[in-house]
């Protein structure tokens, strides 16, 4: 057990100190200077330019060598400090961040764990009966190939703009603030819905069908015939089945995590839902490279904790890997 | 003798094939639009990008799909659109099943150290979120073609196929025939090209397409948040303005329904038919 956890840390930290020099390296990649670009919106005289540029460089330490920003980069990100963002100036990157992070833990882990959990309890049981089978498994095929802000958009579509049921747009009430009050829950929640909606029926789309394919496997497998011809009920051999079955698809969710990121984006873009990934879009397209800095980062922290949470429940259900039996 | 048994062993793979439902339909579908994307450009005499038309207009007899809220033609935009799906997923899925490959096999065949640092390389690749990268050569290259996206999405989803034809390979190469092969002298890129490949090659056709299906997926949402091309046009970028200019609110419904439609309609019968390809060549999983 020790070595597989020593493995696993390994490569996180590798990843984490490639990640943040790639993440270090993306302003100062980048054609053009951030500081200009962030004075020319604010349309100075050329003089005030100037001295503005001057202490802006000297502000976000531009004017030392290379190595030096380097080392501070890496000092001041565990201080937490993550600069200033230009697009919501003076506003610190990191308040930006931390304001967006609850909506997308509010939406990703509901979406995730329940989508994980009625796909496979859903394909375990689809599988090999005939009927739903052939009937309701294409449609989970149909629903893990859809584009996430395609689903998104039809439902805004439908939901919000023919039937007006939802609103679709923002995570609360623009006539609010948020508070605690039962109005208040209520709007949070009918904004929550229908982008939950929508990544909750591609996630259940994906793990239905890849439990099925499983479990078929599983079934055919030495040890599910053995039992049969031992005479085991029909129930108790499914019931190994899953238990054998749910390993890769635990593995698998690791495996798509950078795809459901990527999902979430696309769909807080298409809902205007303040989370990270209508962040990074603003970042984006207004060069505030501090911020799609911060967002990064904070995806990537994102994405190595959620990995090392799967790797404890991989140890809590396999026991094979408590026992150092397999390396992996 | 051998050659007999070969052919025999074909012709038993094209009668399940032919035999197989999930396979027929799913390629079926697929073909259905590899035609529309090579003959729909010739039907139409517009440039998808100009403005030809009537603003926000219904489906019309002149205008099959609508025109956009610029007078654009969505049909002429929908044909080209899918030929750029079509180049996305065989570039982007085809390079990145061979990056996979390559480091599937190597890792797979040497192990040891070597392994250890492919799967090192392999994990990070996947953990990193590669749109960070894009960030950086969108600000580089103004002008993108679908063909530059392609090549970045081949390079960045590769790790998906690496994974499953290293394990793949390792469990082939302990088998007795690489073992002869080993000691009858023949060089490691031999044995996995003539011994271990051909015994896999169900699983990489298999791989090709799941990543066809995965690279096309990519390409919509990289369209979508503005890091695909910025010429030609292609059935995510349709969304993406057709959602950046008010399709939604003005009920623009034949601008962005066919695009998403076509996209869940090609991968999802990609996807069909990959479990169709897998019950042929796995006789274990053919229903009874």
């Amino acid at each position: 057990m020790r070595r597989y956890f020593g493995r696993k840390l390994l490569i996180y930290l590798v990843t984490f100190f490639l990640a943040v020099t790639i993440d270090w390296l993306i302003p100062r990649l980048m054609p053009g200077d951030p500081i200009q670009n962030m004075l020319s919106r604010a349309a100075l005289n050329a003089n005030a330019a100037e001295v503005l540029y001057t202490y802006y460089t000297h502000a976000f330490q531009l004017d030392l060598p290379v190595w030096q920003q380097y080392l501070n980069f890496w000092n001041a990100l565990f201080h937490g400090d993550l600069g200033i963002s230009t697009y919501l100036f003076p506003t610190p990157v990191i308040r930006v961040i931390m304001d967006a992070v609850p909506y997308d833990l509010f939406l990703l882990l509901p979406a995730i764990l329940l989508s994980w959990f009625a796909g496979n309890k859903f394909g375990a049981f689809a599988a090999r009966t005939r009927r739903l089978d052939n009937t309701v498994l294409p449609i989970g095929y149909i629903l893990t190939a859809t584009p996430y802000m395609w689903l998104g958009i039809l439902l805004a579509w439908v939901f919000g703009i023919v039937l007006r049921w939802f609103p679709i747009a923002g995570a609360y009430s623009y006539t609010m603030g948020p508070h605690l009050s039962w109005t208040f829950v209520g709007s949070v929640l009918q904004h929550w819905l229908l982008p939950f909606a929508s990544l909750f029926l591609i996630f259940f789309g994906g793990w239905a069908i890849g439990m099925r394919n499983m479990i078929i496997y599983e079934l055919e497998a030495d040890y599910s015939h053995y039992l049969e011809a031992l005479g085991a009920p029909r129930k108790l051999v499914r019931k190994y089945a899953f238990r054998n079955a749910i390993l890769p698809q635990l593995t698998g969710l690791a495996l798509q995590l950078g795809v459901i990121v990527a999902g979430a984006l696309v769909t807080e873009v298409v809902f205007s839902y303040p989370g990270i990934g209508y962040l990074i879009l603003a970042a984006i397209q207004n060069q505030d490279y501090f911020l799609v800095q911060g967002c990064f980062l904070f995806i990537i922290i994102g994405v190595l904790v959620a990995n090392f949470l799967i790797d404890i429940a991989y140890v809590i259900v396999d026991p094979r890997t408590r026992r150092g039996m397999v390396g992996e | 003798m051998a050659k007999d048994a070969d052919r025999k062993k074909r012709n038993e793979f094209l009668y399940f094939a032919l035999r197989n439902n999930k396979l027929k339909i799913g390629a079926l579908v697929v073909l259905l639009f590899v035609v529309l994307a090579s003959v729909g450009p010739l039907l139409t005499e517009y440039s998808p990008r100009a403005y030809v038309g009537p603003l926000a207009a219904p489906p019309s007899s002149e205008f099959w799909f609508g025109t956009t809220t610029f007078g654009q033609d969505v049909f002429t935009q929908f044909v080209v659109g899918l030929r750029a799906t079509f180049v996305v997923g065989a570039v982007g899925g085809g390079l990145a099943t061979l990056i996979g490959m390559l480091v599937g096999f190597i890792a797979g065949y040497r192990g040891g150290m070597v392994d250890e640092g492919l799967n090192v390389l392999t994990n990070i690749v996947l953990v990193i979120p590669t749109f960070a990268l894009l960030l950086i050569i969108a600000a580089y290259l103004k002008v993108r073609g679908i063909v530059t996206e392609s090549v970045f999405i081949g390079f960045t989803a590769w790790p998906w196929a690496a994974r499953a034809i290293r394990s793949q390979t390792l469990s082939l190469r302990s088998r007795e025939f690489v073992d002869l092969a080993r000691m009858s002298g023949m060089r490691p890129l031999r044995i996995i090209f003539t011994e271990i490949a051909p015994n896999m090659m169900s699983y990489l056709v298999m791989a090709f397409i799941l990543q066809f299906g995965g690279a096309i997926l990519i390409a919509a949402t990289l369209d979508f948040i503005g890091l695909g091309p910025t010429t030609g046009m292609s059935l995510g970028l349709m969304m993406q303005y057709a959602v950046l200019w008010g399709a939604l609110p003005l009920g623009i419904w034949w601008w962005f329904v066919p695009p998403g439609a076509a996209i869940a309609a090609i991968v999802g019968a990609l996807y069909i038919m990959n479990v169709g390809l897998d019950e042929v060549f796995n006789p274990k999983l053919r229903e009874t």
